[in-house]
């Protein structure tokens, strides 16, 4: 056998992308590590702050932050259920524990030490979690595509899905200010640099307009806001205008902002997410909608239910409906 | 037959503070017509020691800071905490009558948010010792000398979480950590040596470096004995009790009633155990 046919020869094969990859374009402005950095700051105000990790400090922007401050760092292994489950504890004795794994081993394995020992105890503990959604092409093994779903479900826990790194660094101090757990998607490394050019404010609990448009109101999380954004420029070279609601805090939703928003009437609106179709922001805004008798057309952008592929991120970002231009051109289709 | 225990002068011995927790145990069992009993019977003495002899609390304040923590890992073990708590007096003793009751301080299993001095919401078996790791780490920050005593029983050791738990409680040189482990010798679906061999656990546990003692859990003077061994280990390392227990303790209908993780006990026993309890009274 001389070759494979069912490899084309003139496209150029794009290597899987690292565990750790930047979700950057090439060419995007990036900051380094901001949630070390911020966590950094805000801890030298705050003694109580406390970092712990499960030998994901590196991956993880811990190690910033245990370069500051390695009397202050747990390792605790390769051990999530103990990890959270010391959390608890720490966080008992009046700590404010910042403990990081990857959003997979978080939401899957670690899920009822989660429950019981930080949601149902109401403990403040801060759960920060690398490769949300699709950021990694490892494969579903490191793809936490239903994370926001399961945290979503448990009491008294705070979700947030932060877009850059501007937002980042504005959700660390949230967090820590916030009494009680709170879930944060992390994006980590070279984290790109999108909302300080749009003048954003986090506020927890806050949904912004980041653009306005009359045509179509993208109602998006996470990094779905950059590729929103991305797809609003192109729409617009075929007069598509379109607006951009940012939604970090996925739990508690802001019901008003986002009633108010597609309540306007005229525009399609189209929730993007970073996750499963299942149980995510979609889902939650067409619950609010249905609920207040607010009906504009509605379309979803989110990650198929299936096991997704491994390979390059640009890939699977494209074949999943998730890229700029993905985004784009689902949103032409149903104008 | 009254509800309480005959007066005594003196000062009460630790087995007599055993006889009253399981005294307050059966009355809770009674008032509910149900409850884990044969383990609050079982674990009555390890609890009257750690209550009676081992730990500093105040009862009046049970959030005081420098009080040792106890924790429950075994939240269905509530019924012999809350005894214990009763008659340590942090709980008053009329609210056995609420045992399990919708509103009752007294659930039944274990949850911090509910009754004073219960530090942990346990249930679902395996937390307890994760927490007690970072409670320990915390109370070391604090330069506190307050210990971490937490319960779990030896079903808990199928969980793998148990042993994360203790393998870094070792890494840190955790010596402010007591740990308790309950050996009935039963679990929900049979004999726990035979639901997962866990045998030889000192060995284990030494293993991972912890300074580890075995004793006849139902025997007072050897667990205070243990208390108070592993309050004098000198090495910086975790100390465990590895305490061989009867269940159903002090009631010797239920002692030889066949073993079971929830054992039965018809309405009119309930009586005829106090009794039982009453005749065995320590003198």
């Amino acid at each position: 056998m001389t070759s494979n046919s069912n490899v084309p020869a003139a496209k150029p094969r794009l290597t899987t992308s690292a565990m750790i990859a930047s979700i950057a374009a090439e060419g995007q402005r990036t900051r380094l590590a901001p949630f070390g950095h911020a966590l950094v700051e805000v801890a030298k105000k705050r003694p109580d702050i406390i970092g712990m990790t499960a030998d994901l400090g590196k991956y993880t922007d811990l190690h910033i932050f245990k370069a500051a401050f390695p009397d202050r760092t747990y390792q605790m292994g390769m051990a999530e259920q103990l990890l959270f489950g010391a959390a608890s504890g720490l966080a008992a004795e009046g700590f404010t524990p910042f403990a990081t794994t990857y959003a997979v081993f978080a939401s899957r394995r670690a899920y009822d030490f989660i429950h019981q020992t930080i949601a149902e105890e109401n403990r403040n503990v801060k759960i920060a979690c690398a490769l949300p959604g699709l950021t990694s092409g490892y494969g579903p093994s490191h793809q936490a595509t239903e994370d926001l779903a399961l945290f979503r479900a448990m009491p008294n826990m705070t979700v947030i899905d932060p877009c850059d790194a501007h937002e980042i660094e504005q959700v660390v101090p949230a967090m820590a200010a916030h009494n009680g757990p709170v879930y944060m998607r992390l994006l980590r490394g070279q984290v790109p640099l999108v909302l300080d050019e749009y003048g954003y404010q986090f506020e927890l609990g806050k949904a912004k307009t980041v653009r306005d448009g009359r045509d179509v109101l993208i109602i998006s999380t996470g990094l779905m806001t950059m590729r929103a954004l991305e797809a609003a420029k192109l729409l617009a070279n075929d007069r598509v205008d379109a607006a951009v609601l940012h939604v970090p805090t996925i739990k508690p939703l802001d019901t008003e902002t986002i009633l108010r928003e597609a309540g306007k009437g005229g525009r399609l609106v189209v929730v993007a997410e970073n996750h499963t179709v299942v149980g995510g922001l979609g889902e939650a805004v067409a619950s609010v909608l249905l609920q207040a008798g607010v009906h504009p057309k509605y379309r979803h952008i989110g990650l198929p239910d299936e096991f997704l592929h491994a390979g390059a991120l640009p890939t699977l970002h494209d074949r999943y409906g998730i890229s700029a231009t993905a985004v784009s051109s689902r949103i032409k289709a149903w104008l | 037959m009254t509800t309480a225990e005959p007066p005594r002068a003196n000062a009460p011995s630790i087995a007599e503070r055993a006889y009253r927790i399981r005294r307050h145990a059966v009355r809770m069992g009674e008032v509910q017509g149900q409850g884990y009993i044969a383990q609050a019977l079982d674990i009555a003495d390890v609890l009257a020691t750690a209550y009676f002899h081992a730990m500093n609390y105040r009862p009046e304040d049970p959030a005081w800071e420098g009080r040792d923590r106890f924790l429950l890992s075994n939240g269905h073990y509530a019924i012999a905490l809350y005894a214990a708590l009763i008659e340590a007096g942090v709980i008053p003793e009329a609210e056995i009558e609420t045992y399990g009751f919708d509103d009752s301080r007294l659930p039944m299993s274990g949850m911090a948010q509910y009754t004073p001095g219960m530090e942990m919401s346990g249930g679902s078996l395996g937390l307890g010792l994760s927490i007690a790791v970072g409670m320990a780490l915390g109370l070391k920050r604090k330069q506190s000398s307050a210990r971490v005593f937490v319960l779990f029983s030896d079903g808990e050791l199928d969980e793998g979480s148990k042993w994360e738990a203790m393998m870094s409680a070792a890494h840190y040189r955790l010596d402010n950590i007591v740990a308790i482990v309950d050996v009935n010798n039963q679990q929900a679906d049979g004999a726990s040596s035979e639901v997962m061999a866990f045998e030889p656990l000192s060995d284990k546990v030494r293993a991972f470096g912890w300074h580890v003692q075995r004793i006849d859990g139902n025997d007072v003077d050897a667990v205070v004995a243990a208390f108070d061994a592993a309050r004098d280990d000198a090495e910086p390392r975790p100390k465990m009790i590895i305490a061989d227990t009867l269940m159903g303790k002090g009631v010797p209908f239920l002692e030889a009633r066949e073993k079971n993780h929830f054992i039965r006990v018809e309405a009119d026993e309930w009586r005829l155990a106090l009794q039982a309890l009453d005749a065995g009274r320590p003198a």
